[in-house]
């Protein structure tokens, strides 16, 4: 990778899940301070394309390229993906019981900086400003992590460890979903502050509505395990007015010519 | 707590280990040790050597005629069980002639077992009396002197029986005859140290009493006897912990503990249980609560090859509580058998048992639990929640829980679950950036955290220590 403005970039991605291949040839580069959106109906392969390109182990790359400010991340696995710079926002976080907030972002943010306690210095003091930035009960930081919380909540939690771990690229899987209006906007202010200016974003989603608050340079659209077309933020809402059929319609008749 | 990942963030990375820290052994240089084996002359001898008085010599002959005549139990693992070759074993080693009250008096090699071991300097921080034991005798003992001005009796169980006869009398041997099981009636022919605590009514013993237990010598057996009695409205929480070195043959652990929480009293008995893995660790505990009195087993089982034990209380007063919290750590070659035992013999008693065990590398964790709720025992409240985690395909996890419920108006809750560290929390704590290894941790931390928030802070720190060290290597 020459170019040192593009922060992310993917070739040619193929992902299978349980031997069937859910990702067919897909690329995409992502430039410095760029918001890239990847629209589909659901089953389309948003979520498993952002699960490969995190490292989850049932999610299977099996041809194709991937780069994260340089670096071959299929060379790497979850760990050193994340290290790197990556983060994936969870569709569906996992709860683990017994482990507070705060002591896992105290582990996450320690892991992330290979075990260097220093990075620790300011840890309080910046967690309670992101609880705040996310408009989170500053109770969250001893209950334990996502067990028992609502769906909102989960998703305000994902943002948060974003917030905290100051990823080069996100991943953002359907954060905007069970999210009501002012959740919405608070969980967007969210990403919008935590979006590093020399990386880049990467947010899937199922609905337009949450490009209203998070501001894509570029939308795409993903069909059956590819992009099938792309364009700028008004293309989201060509596709909240007339669906995902339109597109279909229009990719199925270009194939059949 | 923060110390789930310290300085070494990689488990693998940790250098020391149990060999280390805890598995080192000193010289044998006793005052007195006693042929391998067990009959009526090596009981006379002991009793003689403590100069007791013919009813506890009678009591041990008579317990060891039960000992000798009962049936190894035929339920649990009968094939540990009777791979036990109690010919092999020293019954009563003697490590010095004297018990110290300063650490300076102790010899220097049983003191600097003891310094490493941490109790000299855990005895400085928070705790307001220790006891000692080394092999079978207690070679240190110390009480905070206002302590001993309130009353409060705290002492080794030989010193007891001889300075407050009356009192030991009254209560030894009373919830656990030795006719209770074989290893209960061995214990009770060749009982030797342990402790002897009394708190006088209305006083609360505000900071804990701790004992250590050291096994030395190879094929050694320790038979320590602890007798807690809190009188009317009292309180007390005592701590144990104990540690062996590694041989390749078997030592054997068998003591028997009882408590009596009298009216409106409150004990607390925490264990961190760190044998090394050559120890069968066979042990007794039964707590009677009088009339609103409440009784807490805090129970860790981390080491041993074998554990059983099954803490036990009754509830024979009306609204006495009984709660028994217990993990056990089941790693290569291990079987903690372990469990909780409640009788509720009055009305408006409560209990809860909570027990949480992990298993890797082929171990094997059992809980064994009897709840009995007695037709008198109206309106009582039952709680039980067993929690397993297994951490690989080879390890093993048995539940064999027992409700015996006779009354009416019982409130009963029971929930057992089996559980795997699931793939997608791995992942989920990997994309963060933390090792598969610290996922792992961190998720087993997480598990026991019910257990180790009860702990003094000191311990939880040292648990959680005890479970990384466990850990390493065993995964991959």
């Amino acid at each position: 990778m020459s170019d040192n403005n593009i922060v992310f970039a993917m070739h040619d991605i193929h992902v299978e899940v349980e031997g069937k291949e859910v990702v067919k040839g897909l690329s995409l580069e992502i430039k410095r301070g760029e918001k890239h959106a990847i629209m589909g109906p659901n089953g389309s392969g948003k979520s498993s394309l952002v699960n490969a390109l995190a490292g989850h182990p049932n999610y299977v790359i099996t041809k194709g390229e991937a780069y994260i400010n340089g670096k071959n991340l299929l060379e790497m696995d979850a760990t050193a993906r994340a290290r790197s710079g990556l983060f994936l926002a969870f569709q569906y976080p996992m709860a683990i019981p017994g482990v507070t907030v705060a002591n896992f972002l105290r582990s996450a943010v320690k892991a992330k900086h290979n075990g260097d306690d220093s990075a620790l210095k300011d840890f309080r003091k910046e967690l309670m400003d992101k609880f705040q930035l996310l408009e989170i009960d500053k109770t969250f930081a001893t209950r334990y992590l996502n067990d028992g919380f609502s769906g909102g909540e989960k998703k305000r939690i994902e943002i948060l460890q974003m917030a905290m771990l100051k990823p080069l690229v996100a991943l953002l899987d359907e954060t905007d979903s069970g999210l009501d209006i002012d959740a919405l906007r608070i969980v967007s202010n969210g990403i919008n502050a935590s979006a590093p200016s020399d990386g880049g974003v990467l947010l899937v989603t199922h609905y337009q509505r949450i490009l209203n608050y998070v501001k894509p340079d570029y939308v795409h659209v993903m069909m059956h395990g590819r992009l099938v077309r792309s364009g700028g933020s008004e293309l989201a809402f060509q596709l909240e007015e007339k669906g995902y059929d339109w597109i279909e319609n229009e990719v199925f008749q270009i194939a059949e010519v | 707590m923060d110390n789930i990942i310290n300085k070494n963030s990689k488990v693998s990375d940790i250098g020391d280990n149990y060999a280390e820290k805890y598995g080192f052994h000193d010289p044998e240089k006793y005052f007195h040790k006693s042929p391998r084996g067990i009959n009526h002359e090596v009981v006379e001898m002991i009793s003689r050597m403590k100069k007791e008085d013919d009813w506890m010599r009678d009591f041990r002959h008579k317990a060891l005629d039960t000992f000798l005549s009962k049936p190894m139990p035929k339920w649990g693992n009968t094939e540990l069980l009777n791979s036990i070759d109690f010919d092999n074993i020293f019954y009563y080693i003697k490590p010095t002639e004297f018990q110290s009250r300063n650490w300076d008096d102790v010899p220097a090699d049983i003191k600097n077992t003891f310094d490493k071991l941490g109790i000299p300097e855990a005895e400085r921080k928070f705790l307001a009396g220790v006891t000692a034991q080394y092999e079978s005798e207690v070679v240190y003992h110390s009480f905070k002197e206002d302590l001993e001005k309130q009353g409060i009796i705290f002492l080794d169980m030989d010193s007891g029986l001889r300075e407050h006869p009356e009192i030991v009398k009254k209560y030894f041997g009373t919830l656990i005859p030795p006719s209770d099981n074989k290893f209960a009636a061995l214990n009770s022919a060749v009982w030797s140290g342990g402790s002897f605590i009394y708190v006088p009514p209305g006083v609360d013993v505000k900071i804990p009493l701790q004992a250590y237990f050291r096994i030395n010598a190879e094929n050694m057996g320790q038979f320590e006897r602890t007798l807690i009695i809190a009188d009317k409205g009292s309180r007390v929480h005592y701590i144990e912990g104990c540690t062996a070195p590694i041989y390749t043959s078997h030592s054997l652990h068998s003591a028997v503990v009882e408590l009596i929480a009298l009216e409106g009293a409150y004990i607390r008995y925490t264990t961190v249980q760190n044998w090394s893995h050559n120890i069968f660790n066979l042990v007794t505990k039964r707590a009677m609560a009088h009339k609103n009195a409440t009784v807490e087993w805090v129970d860790g089982n981390i080491g041993s090859k074998f554990t059983m034990k099954f803490p036990c209380v009754y509830l024979v007063g009306e609204g006495a509580k009984g709660e028994i919290l217990s993990i056990a750590f089941a790693g290569n070659g291990q079987h903690q058998d372990t469990g909780a035992k409640v009788i509720h013999a009055a009305p408006n008693t409560s209990s809860r048992i909570t027990s949480k065990s992990i298993s890797k590398a082929g171990g094997r964790a059992s809980y064994r639990g009897l709840v009995k709720v007695f037709p008198n025992a109206e309106n009582s409240k039952v709680s039980v929640e067993c929690d397993a985690l297994l951490i690989d395909g080879a390890s093993r996890s048995d539940t064999y829980p027992t409700m015996e419920i006779d009354a009416e108006n019982v409130r009963i809750e029971h929930e057992a679950r089996v559980s795997k560290v699931a793939e997608e929390q791995i992942f989920y704590l990997t994309s963060r950036g933390l090792s598969e290894d610290e996922a792992r941790l961190l998720i087993i931390n997480g598990f026991i955290e019910p257990f180790t928030k009860e702990l003094p802070m000191e311990y939880a720190v040292e648990l959680n220590r005890l479970i990384e060290l466990e850990m390493e290597g065993s995964i991959g």
